[in-house]
């Protein structure tokens, strides 16, 4: 076991299985050489060559159709798209190919693609360093959809991802790489150090795709988050103390829907939680899945607290950001509710 | 300051439309025989000129002439012949079947048999091809079944692809031939993955991709320049330039000053400029091409130019936006006719062994045809199971896709 943060984790996934598996590179822009902008790739080039861990041109559309063809060949790679507010100009290479791939070839092609990317606020980053653009990916029906929270999930899910045949869109919160967060803004910036699921085991192991993990046990209502909104929706239970179960997602499709039913037929509340915005957002099909298969458990409408349904603005950074303090009035609005 | 008269934008238009008489005397060509032939390691800025002119092998009265000549034996010209008239035969009788109601759509490739065919002959069958879907004479080169290829117009029960696409749209792993997308030009970007691919692993294998004039305005075609030329991938990038995309011809897709070509310069790569009706040049530029791939000199760009002699598809009427009568005109032939024409010029053929060749053709088509028939067309006879639809859409399928599937009654 060692101390890792979230990138180190993250690097950590990547080095053990290029020294597992010669078929498996990293790819994308600025990945090589210099180890990434968030330093998730530092010293893998170093150790497993160039030829390993490339550098690309700045094309997204062109690193995930090129990998789409290595991994025609047999290959394993791992691609970064460096912020997923970029990923669109390779959309139609996700959506039209890399999802379909198998289907329309009747499973004589494939490509085992993982494609890392860095999503979500909480960082200043405007407009184009900010989105969770995760609806728009669990709605191509072909991919599978992953967000780890904390340091030991990243590195087992990533690893389980990189493992998995199916093509995989691996969203990484940015604002977790150094350390959790919990909304405060006010307050110092924590590091992983000391946190539990930062003891990190430095050889291969995996966490399961398609499990979600209850973070917080309680009776009263249940919490559907994922990535940083995790430690939010935690710090939101504390601080209101209402009797919350919070659940980490981790994958969002193909979802756990059995922890989420069996929670919610116990707590009869839900409140769903995400930073990206609502209208058509994740967080919409959890709400419907849990009506369709919870509906006579439900002693409240189902509530959804999100990014506001605008570009993710700069200056209001924190107006926008769905804090501890919105969760939280939303967990009470809903324990308050009668049906 | 020096007054100017308003800008006016420019929109490019073809020289003729339904009702007037084409003239394709401004089609950049060049003589038989005349255009150089460089050594494969030549460099890239070397290329100027054959990215403008045209590689030409047999001339008007059907002999080979000039340094691209490829010297094939006759015995493999006559193979390739061929492969042609089966490719003409099964375009024929699809396009028939789909007039009968028998299918949905079908797309032709007449006029451009010698693209598929010559480069699939000039190419080793370990080569992975990525096609578009005017292409099917790749398939039959590499001697796959036309039975299987009828099949899959039908989504018939023998549909390999089990009647998740579109007619024409195959995937034959077997004969090392990609998986057609709708998606234009998403292809020739993952041909040139595949081919770095094989070089990242020590193969000895190439990729070839092929993408039409109109599809070059993808950016996925830009993509597979930058990436083939920055990488050197051992790749071979066609553009099949048949004049017309849909009912754009082809000055929409910037070809009305540049050729298709002289692309490649920009990207620091060769580009080759072909006759793509003359048999024997498009396997000289692809045995070229070839070579300078396995030789780990990087990709060539060539572009074949040919005609788009039949509609876009069956769903188009291309005398709407073109003269009925414009393929006649098109001063390159027809590349059955001039393969045809180059063995009787040098004593290896005759008409009358030609007709039985094109009779056996049709034959042979419509044998297998009529097997793919029987086992089941569009809307009627045996299909896949609907159950199978839930399959294949992940290694492993998942529990909404098990529950839509109950849904269904499965």
């Amino acid at each position: 076991m060692s101390q890792m943060n979230m990138a180190q984790a993250l690097n950590s996934a990547m080095d053990v299985m290029l020294g597992r598996d010669p078929d498996v590179l990293v790819m994308g822009e600025d990945v090589g050489y210099f180890g990434g902008v968030f330093r998730c790739t530092d010293g893998l080039q170093r150790k497993y060559g160039a030829r390993r861990v490339l550098d690309t041109p700045l094309t997204e559309g062109g690193i995930v159709g090129a990998a789409l063809g290595m991994g025609v060949y047999g290959l394993r790679p791992v691609v970064e798209i460096q912020f997923a507010d970029y990923a669109y100009p390779a959309f139609d290479q996700l959506a039209s190919e890399a999802a379909r791939l198998r289907y329309r070839s009747a499973g004589e092609f494939w490509a085992p693609l993982t494609v890392r990317t860095p999503y979500g606020g909480g960082i200043f980053g405007g407009q184009t360093h900010s989105q969770s653009p995760e609806a728009l990916f669990t709605h191509v029906c072909g991919l599978k959809t992953v967000i780890p929270s904390n340091p030991y999930d990243a590195k087992g899910l990533l690893i389980a991802s990189i493992e998995d045949d199916d093509p995989i869109i691996f969203l990484e919160p940015k604002r977790l790489y150094a350390g959790p967060f919990d909304g405060h803004h006010d307050r110092a910036a924590a590091s992983w150090a000391g946190h539990p699921l930062s003891e990190v085991p430095q050889d291969h192991y995996s966490v399961p795709l398609g499990k979600a993990a209850v973070v917080r046990e309680g009776g009263g209502v249940t919490v559907l988050a994922y990535g940083t909104m995790v430690h939010v929706a935690l710090a939101a239970a504390e601080e209101t103390g209402v009797d919350a179960e919070v659940i980490d997602l981790r994958t969002l499709v193909p979802v756990d829907l059995e922890t989420i039913a069996a929670s919610v037929a116990k707590t009869g509340r839900c409140v769903v939680v995400h930073e990206a915005t609502r209208t058509g957002g994740y967080g919409a099909e959890l709400a419907a899945l849990v009506q369709e298969h919870c509906f006579y458990a439900l002693e409240a409408p189902i509530a959804r607290v999100t990014g506001w349904d605008t570009p993710y603005p700069y200056a209001f950074e924190w107006d926008y950001f769905p804090g501890p303090k919105r969760i939280g009035e939303a967990l009470v609005r809903t324990m308050d509710a009668r049906a | 300051m020096t007054p100017h008269s308003p800008l006016s934008l420019h929109i490019p238009e073809p020289r003729f439309r339904p009702g007037e008489k084409p003239d394709f005397s401004d089609l950049r060509t060049s003589a038989p025989g005349e255009v150089r032939r460089p050594e494969v390691d030549a460099p890239a800025a070397e290329f100027r000129d054959l990215a403008e002119s045209l590689v030409r092998v047999l001339d008007e009265k059907g002999g080979a002439v000039g340094p691209w000549d490829p010297k094939l034996e006759p015995e493999r010209l006559r193979l390739g012949l061929r492969h042609m008239l089966l490719t003409r035969a099964y375009d024929e009788r699809m396009m028939r079947s789909q007039r009968q109601g028998k299918t949905t759509f079908y797309m032709k490739s007449t006029g451009e048999e010698a693209v598929a065919v010559a480069q699939a002959m000039a190419l080793d069958k370990g080569d992975m091809l990525f096609p578009t879907y005017r292409q099917q004479g790749l398939l039959i080169a590499r001697d796959w079944p036309i039975f299987e290829m009828a099949c899959q117009v039908y989504g018939n029960a023998v549909d390999r692809l089990k009647g998740r696409q579109l007619p024409v749209m195959y995937s034959a792993r077997e004969a090392g031939f990609f998986t057609i997308s709708g998606n234009l030009a998403t292809q020739f970007i993952q041909a040139v993955g595949w081919a770095m691919a094989s070089a990242y692993k020590g193969d000895t294998r190439i990729a070839a991709g092929w993408i039409g004039d109109g599809s070059t305005a993808e950016g996925d075609f830009h993509y597979a320049l930058t990436f083939g030329a920055v990488y050197r991938a051992p790749v071979i990038l066609n553009v099949v330039n048949n004049q017309w995309a849909i009912s754009s011809f082809n000055g929409l897709a910037g070809g009305e000053t540049a050729t298709f070509a002289s692309r490649a310069i920009g990207y620091g790569l060769p580009g080759l400029r072909v006759d793509g009706n003359d048999f024997l040049a498009v396997t000289a530029v692809t045995q070229w091409a070839a070579e300078r791939a396995r030789r780990n000199l990087g990709p060539t760009l060539i572009e074949l130019v040919t005609y788009r002699a039949a509609a876009h598809s069956t769903s188009d009427d291309p005398s709407k936006y073109r003269p009925a009568d414009e393929g006649s005109y098109w001063p390159l032939g027809d590349p059955i006719e001039r393969l045809k024409d180059h063995l009787i010029a040098v004593g290896q053929w005759s008409p009358e062994r030609h007709t039985q060749l094109a009779a056996e053709a049709e034959e042979t088509v419509l044998a297998a045809v009529k097997e793919a028939e029987a086992v089941g067309i569009m809307g009627s006879g045996r299909r896949h199971s609907p159950a199978t639809m839930f399959d294949d859409v992940y290694k492993v399928m998942p529990w909404h896709l098990r529950g839509q599937r109950q849904e269904l009654g499965f």
